[in-house]
């Protein structure tokens, strides 16, 4: 082999740097966040397992029905309707975007934009009309 | 090849220095402008293009411009070219990066640019060019190298080169063409709702272009020991000279239909750029002192030429500073007046003008300092070349 | 609101022609008064639809006709129509030109016409601000312009609608548009919006907007905000334009109306009575 000298070293910081988040974090992915579930509503638009691993989708689907093909026809979860939509609908009952949303993104670490201009309640409420 | 932008002489390195400086300063407005919006630059609800724009505008004129090298030298055989055809292609390449800069540059929502791929649109013109633009850029890259490698080895470059040689030709004026369609096809802006407004592009593209590879083989005469040939500047000022005369032409064209029609629409802009428009009391005119400017630059650049044929005589710094002259009246046209003219009036007949900002200029030295970056590292592997194969 | 006006309104909102089988919307189109249907068998009356005249499209096309005669004589209407849309769209309200994001406002006729300004003009005309908005056209320049499809047509109702969550702001819409009804986010809106209505979004930096006809209105079965705000006083009318039987085409037919800029061949759906 040639240039061992060189070679053999760089594989080597290679890997290291590479499996840099692994022993950084001490091969410990660390405490699975536990989302704030809504009190008193058992029930979502799919089984939570579902909801889970689909959420970012169904919120796409929800999105093009609603502004592209204009089928607005509401949702019943749990014998109330809603109308489609993260704030219409999702967040009537996940009202705390923070201890919901929030926890598993931030374990994730990724960052979606729905809040750039979706208002959670809690944004909302900042600059409520008081009359 | 690459390599050869390793080694060079200081002035090289202090040129690229200095380059890299305006690219340093232009990432941190960008990186400003990124994240506070576009809202840091001097555009507005009536003026909703600026100087990204007008520059993409009067870039993709320079990439296109190449094809006064390419097509003589390919097409008619016009052996005196043969030194700067490649010239031609590599000032394409970096044309091109930049206008892809500047689009950039521009977008509100700059990670959503590949929606335009996801969500292809046919009837819109920007899916059109950036189709050509793209398709323009990678002919090129892969022209301009092929054909340098065979040089370099002294052989003939292969034969299936040629096919994308030639298919280069309609592209280059097709980017042209489509990035008029930009403007030409709006039913509510008078002054680039013309149809001589892709011609025009076009003959102030093979003006610019030209002009721009002269300039660069009047440095490299000087600072990298490469000498073009009298015979290709020669003809290339001529070409240069009978583009400019044209894209005059058409510009005077413009005016007649303006002033003689005398319908307010097709005066507005002209009037503005020109003479400054009175509105509502106040004469808005912050753009007349450039087109009168240009406009001078314009004859005063095309008198050299005249006199340079006419009393035939050859001298590099008159065929410079005539080289000089009309790139810049062709930038101020193209690279100021006509994007921002045709946004005065806006559509309800108010006057709002247009002056960029600091960070906005700095974004644009920036992206003006990359592809002049990419463009002399570029010239240094072409040059290099050159210098090996004489050796 | 009368029964039938509020019933077009729910079906223009609502998926009109999916048929998609939800009971809510079975329950909605089984009605025999839908638009749609009586559009699509009227018979075009001779020289309506000449070379140069307009060719219908079919199906739901909402439009409105403006009558000034009402803001005229009434001063405050307008910009309660104005604050009233400003406030169900979370619309910011900048200090300066520059950034201003404007749905419907108020602008003198020789800047809302000026391809018909005249020297000697009414009373009215010279004096009285005109309600601007977009023309929600049918054949629309700044759809055509879009690069991603971010704006476009609504078959169902004719509505010119945005997608902010597509849209990549190159502005091409902008100078597209032979009215300069859009805006774009110059910088992020939040800080100028007075106050939040919770039911709709606010937009992010970098994105166009203009009126939406109150598309999520009309799905409720609402009239659009400014047209409710007027309400009672015939100011705006909003309804269906292919149908012969609706109040704005009962207005229409009766009153001489002009457009904004008909030369541009967009073919607005905004009428003004002068």
């Amino acid at each position: 082999m040639y240039n061992k000298g060189t070679i053999i070293p760089g594989l080597v910081i290679f890997i290291v740097f590479v499996t840099f988040p692994l022993w950084y974090n001490g091969l410990n992915a660390g405490t699975v966040p536990k989302p704030d579930l809504p009190v008193g509503q058992k029930e979502c638009v799919a089984p939570v397992g579902e909801m889970r691993d689909n959420h970012m989708k169904l919120l796409n689907e929800w999105r093009d029905a609603v502004l592209r093909d204009n089928d607005r026809v509401n949702i019943k979860v749990g014998g109330k309707e809603y109308r489609k939509g993260l704030q219409l609908a999702c967040m009537q009952c996940h009202t705390d975007k923070e201890k919901f949303c929030d926890s598993c993104h931030t374990y994730a670490a990724v960052s979606p934009t729905c809040w750039d201009c979706h208002l959670t309640p809690a944004e909302a409420a900042t600059k409520k009309e008081t009359h | 090849m690459i390599e050869k932008v390793l080694k060079g002489k200081s002035t090289y390195w202090m040129w690229l220095a200095v380059l890299g400086t305006f690219i340093a300063i232009g990432a941190a407005c960008y990186v400003r402008q990124y994240m506070f919006g576009l809202g840091l630059t001097g555009m507005s609800r009536d003026v909703s293009w600026g100087l990204y724009i007008s520059q993409f505008t009067f870039l993709v004129g320079v990439a296109a411009g190449g094809l006064m090298l390419v097509l003589p030298y390919y097409v008619h055989d016009y052996k005196a070219f043969g030194r700067i055809t490649i010239l031609g292609e590599f000032l394409a390449i970096s044309a091109l990066i930049m206008c892809l800069m500047f689009i950039m540059a521009d977008l509100g929502q700059p990670l959503r640019g590949l929606n335009v791929i996801f969500f292809a649109t046919p009837h819109s013109m920007l899916f059109w060019d950036m189709c050509v633009l793209w398709g323009y850029l990678i002919l090129n890259c892969l022209c301009g190298w092929v054909i340098l490698t065979a040089e370099r080895k002294q052989v003939h470059p292969p034969k299936w080169i040629y096919i994308f040689v030639y298919i280069s030709i309609p592209f280059a004026v097709s980017i042209h063409t489509v990035t008029a369609m930009l403007y030409c096809g709006l039913p509510g802006r008078h002054f680039w709702l013309s149809a001589i407004i892709a011609p025009r592009f076009l003959a102030s593209a093979f003006a610019a272009g030209p002009s721009l590879i002269v300039l660069a083989c009047l440095v490299m005469r000087k600072f990298a020991d490469f000498d073009a040939g009298k015979e290709a500047i020669q003809k290339l000022t001529t070409i240069i000279m009978y583009a400019a005369i044209i894209n005059t032409f058409f510009f005077l064209l413009e005016f007649f239909v303006g002033y003689y029609s005398e319908m307010p629409g097709h005066m507005h802009s002209l009037e503005y750029l020109f003479f400054g428009l009175e509105h509502d009391g106040h004469v808005y005119n912050n753009l007349v002192p450039f087109m009168w400017t240009a406009t001078a630059f314009s004859f005063t650049g095309l008198g050299i030429l005249a006199y340079i044929k006419i009393a035939k005589v050859f001298d590099y710094r008159l065929v410079g500073t005539a080289a000089a002259l009309i790139f810049f009246s062709l930038w101020a046209d193209k690279g100021l007046g006509f994007v921002f003219g045709g946004f005065v009036p806006n559509p309800l007949n108010e006057v709002t003008e247009y002056i960029p900002t600091a960070n906005e200029l700095g974004i644009t030295l920036g992206i003006w300092a990359t592809g002049f970056f990419i463009l002399t590292l570029l010239y240094k592997i072409a040059v290099g070349v050159e210098h090996e194969i004489e050796a | 609101m009368d029964n039938t006006r509020r019933k077009f309104l729910k079906i223009a909102g609502a998926a009109a022609l999916a048929g998609i089988g939800a009971p809510a919307i079975v329950k909605l189109t089984s009605h025999t008064a839908f638009a749609s249907e009586e559009a699509g068998h009227a018979v075009p009356v001779p020289g309506e639809t000449g070379v140069h005249g307009e060719a219908a499209s079919t199906g739901v096309r909402v439009g409105m006709v403006i009558d000034m005669r009402v803001f005229a004589v009434q001063p405050m209407l307008l910009d309660q129509a104005i604050a009233a849309c400003n406030k169900v769209h979370n619309i910011p309200h900048f200090p300066d030109r520059k950034n201003e994001i404007k749905w419907i406002w108020k602008a003198p006729y020789a800047n809302v016409f000026p391809e018909q300004e005249v020297l000697h003009k009414s009373e009215m005309a010279k004096t009285k601000p005109f309600a601007v908005l977009c023309n929600h056209c049918d054949n629309p320049s700044c759809v055509k312009a879009c690069p991603t499809k971010a704006t476009f047509v609504q078959p169902e109702n004719g509505i010119v609608a945005m997608d902010f969550h597509r849209c990549i702001g190159c502005r091409f819409c902008m100078a597209a548009c032979p009215y300069g009804a859009r805006s774009f986010n110059w910088q992020d809106p939040r800080p100028f919006i007075t106050n939040y209505n919770p039911d709709f979004p606010t937009r992010m930096r970098g994105v166009v907007e203009k009126c939406n006809f109150c598309g999520e209105r009309l799905a409720l079965g609402l009239e659009p905000a400014c047209v409710e705000a007027c309400s009672g006083t015939g100011a705006m009318v909003f309804g269906d334009l292919n149908d012969p039987d609706s109040e704005i085409r009962r207005v229409l037919d009766k009153e001489f109306t002009i457009q904004r800029n008909p030369a541009a061949g967009t073919k607005p759906s905004v009428y003004y009575i002068v």
